[in-house]
């Protein structure tokens, strides 16, 4: 991987910034959808840089803080089966459900094992098939094509001891309900690496319907400053339309081969999103064809609903409706080792990364 | 027994089960060490990577650890070579000349003579490269299950000449003295990460494990005013710069793009989201050079293999008590925080 250094040469980044201060010439409020986007803005202190009149906030897009309490509920269910072996992303390991974690059930002998993708997952059911092995599929359109194509190779393959238990999501939905809302945004910074996938076409219904700004993004500071110097010329220009800054990676129609493979095997289906509810055709489920994989219809299991602690406002940080720094838990109670809230346990989320990062926000 | 379930409830860990955070070297490890070990074994503050110990007008350094990395071989070593490395590095940053060291391994039942061998040769040829002995062990054999392949634990002894006891405490280290390490950071992380995941690379990224002894001894006699010394283990740099606020109670200030890191590292960081600055390395040393003289310890770390990539990294600040700002790479600023889990589990 080579040309990261350009993206974070100074030179550039303080010639943007001045093009930024010279064209901003009112007040403006832009989210950054994407938890990718919330870690470089505080990684590289880009807050501390752009001037005042321009504020980012957090949305919805760190899949870990948007993944309901009962899906790890129903996870640690499964832990606790004779011979199941769940298989997870890093992240999800330590995010608390009602009463225990992945992380907690592992210590306690769970055979709880981390992969780097789903192709790893299924091959921990080759190499054990006496064992049921369960994939945790959680992200957004980023992920879902790799859990597709993994089920498609498990159904190749064979393989009869592999199940997804599904909490995958995609993006649009979400945003449009923070738009129904009412949350004040100028503009969306909309996320790189899901709108490669999707393309920049799954967007635009907001520019066009809600006359709100949309410029898909990369990850880099000289990326997201671009962004921002175009959401405020849309500002400015009262023409908001949806345009692509990270064209190194996202075209209009996106990855058609992996938006294939996500049609192949998941249908919607409507989803609950932590803070905000369901939302319609929001979520991802293994058509009917795959349903032996689908673990939640092979080996079904009941978790109670329980009430999350009344302090916790990540519902409203999700929603770009309150920062970190409004919530009453936040550094006293809610630390990164003693998670209270999804938004401190992501590397991803708005807390975890106000937390690392903080200084002069 | 009724005195002892006292304490665990006085800790709050009566429910409390050890997790993998809790061996991360990070917050998390601090705690379980405070809360569970030093009251219980009267240890003294603060602690350093070797306890100094005066006999008989001989001041000794004294030293252990333990290694369960996996893979046991990996790109630039193995369990054994690292087993020598480490106690050594840990002797010899406390301004200690290592010499001896004992060797304790944990077998599993079905491990290969071949195997066994490999790790003894290569911790012997290790020991001669650092120029130190292992004089004594211990074997165990357990059933199979029970440990992974081969854990080994090695303590060591060290001769720590006068005037050298304030470099394991930072007791010098004043405003305005100069940070500096010997070469690019994560080497050893993303090598063993490459080596357990089988990802492949550009360019082969090999482990840094190395005994930094003879490197440390010639900028010790060469150079007065070595005021701190830390190799960067687990947790990596940003572990050793909140550890070191704490002594000093000073602040630390770390330019971003000063801090080498090799370019398929820095890759691997980007697509895995890992921070090279919280990752393992494991022939990596901090300096914490007098502002007087740090232009001096840069020319003789230049001059040695093990330093040719040696850099000044930051300095220490007589502001922001006991926190470590990061300068970013793009002119922002950031707190370098402690981390409080892990990046990844198993990695030494």
């Amino acid at each position: 991987m080579k040309h990261i250094d350009e993206y974070r040469d100074k030179g550039l980044i303080m010639k943007l910034m001045d093009l930024i201060k010279r064209s901003a010439d009112r007040n403006y409020t832009f989210m950054e959808v994407c938890g990718g986007h919330t870690t470089a803005i505080h990684r590289f202190g880009i807050a501390a840089l752009l001037p005042e009149n321009i504020k980012l906030i957090s949305g919805p897009g760190c899949p870990v803080c948007v993944t309901e309490n009962s899906f790890i509920d129903k996870a640690i269910a499964y832990s606790k089966m004779n011979g199941v072996i769940i298989t997870t992303f890093g992240d999800l390991i330590r995010v608390p459900g009602s009463g225990s974690s992945l992380e907690k059930e592992k210590a306690q002998g769970g055979d709880i094992r981390i992969v780097f993708s789903g192709l790893e997952a299924l091959d921990i059911a080759k190499g054990n098939s006496d064992k049921k092995v369960i994939f945790l599929g959680i992200g957004f359109e980023t992920t879902a094509p790799g859990t597709a194509v993994t089920i498609k190779e498990a159904d190749m393959a064979g393989v009869r001891n592999f199940y997804l238990l599904s909490a995958h999501k995609v993006m649009p939905p979400a945003m449009e309900v923070i738009i129904k809302e009412g949350v004040a945004l100028n503009g969306f910074i909309c996320p790189g690496h899901v709108a490669a996938i999707t393309g920049s076409s799954a967007f635009s219904f907001i520019s066009g319907k809600y006359y709100i700004g949309c410029v898909i993004t990369g990850f880099e500071p000289v990326d997201m400053l671009q962004a921002i110097f175009m959401l405020v010329n849309q500002v400015n220009s009262s023409s908001p339309e949806t345009e692509i800054q990270y064209t190194r990676a996202v075209t209009k129609e996106g990855n058609i081969i992996a938006q294939r493979h996500m049609k192949d095997i998941f249908m919607l289906r409507d989803d609950h999103w932590r803070g905000f509810g369901t939302i319609a055709s929001s979520g991802l489920r293994l058509r009917k064809e795959y349903e032996q994989f689908d673990v939640e219809k092979v080996i079904p299991v009941n978790v109670k609903n329980h009430e999350e602690n009344v302090l916790c406002i990540c519902s409203d940080i999700l929603r770009g409706l309150k920062t970190p720094l409004d919530c009453s838990l936040f550094t006293r109670t809610c630390v990164p080792e003693n998670p209270v809230g999804a938004c401190m346990v992501s590397n991803e989320g708005a807390c975890n990364t106000f937390y690392k990062y903080r200084l002069n926000e | 027994m009724k005195e002892h379930a006292t304490h665990f409830i006085n800790t709050g860990l009566m429910n409390e089960y050890v997790s993998l955070n809790h061996g991360s070297g990070g917050s998390l490890t601090n705690k379980l060490i405070r809360n569970v070990f030093v009251k219980r074994f009267g240890l003294a503050e603060p602690l350093t990577d070797s306890a100094v110990l005066k006999e008989a007008g001989i001041m000794l350094a004294f030293t252990t650890d333990s290694y369960v990395v996996d893979p046991i071989f990996f790109p630039g070593g193995d369990i054994g070579k690292l087993a020598v490395c480490g106690t050594v590095n840990d002797l010899a940053v406390s301004g200690a000349m290592p010499r001896y060291i004992s060797s304790s391994f944990i077998i599993e039942e079905g491990f290969s003579f071949h195997d066994l061998i490999l790790i003894a040769d290569s911790m012997s040829l290790e020991a001669k490269k650092a120029g130190v002995k292992i004089v004594t062990g211990d074997t165990k054999v357990v059933e199979k299950g029970k440990c992974d392949k081969i854990f080994i634990t090695t303590s060591g002894i060290g001769i720590l000449s006068p005037g050298l006891e304030h470099i394991s405490t930072g007791k010098n280290v004043k405003p305005g003295d100069k940070l500096i390490i010997n070469g690019p950071v994560g080497n050893h992380a993303i090598a063993v990460l490459g080596a357990r995941k089988k990802l492949t690379f550009n360019s082969p990224v090999t482990s840094d494990c190395a005994s930094l002894n003879h490197l440390i001894s010639k900028v010790l006699d060469e150079c007065d005013e070595i005021h701190f010394m830390r190799d960067l283990t687990r947790g990596g740099l940003a572990i050793v710069l909140n550890e070191l606020t704490h002594l000093i109670l000073s602040g630390i200030v770390i330019n971003e793009s000063s801090v080498p890191v090799e370019e398929p590292v820095k890759g691997l960081c980007e697509i895995l989201g890992f921070d090279p600055l919280y990752l393992a390395n494991e022939g990596k040393v901090l300096f914490v050079a007098g502002d007087d003289e740090y232009k001096k310890v840069l020319s003789v770390l230049h001059s040695h293999p093990l330093g040719k990539y040696s850099e000044v990294i930051g300095e220490v600040v007589e502001n922001d008590r006991n926190l470590v700002i990061l300068n970013t790479a793009i002119g922002g600023r950031r707190i370098l925080d402690m981390p409080s889990g892990m990046q990844l589990p198993r990695i030494c």
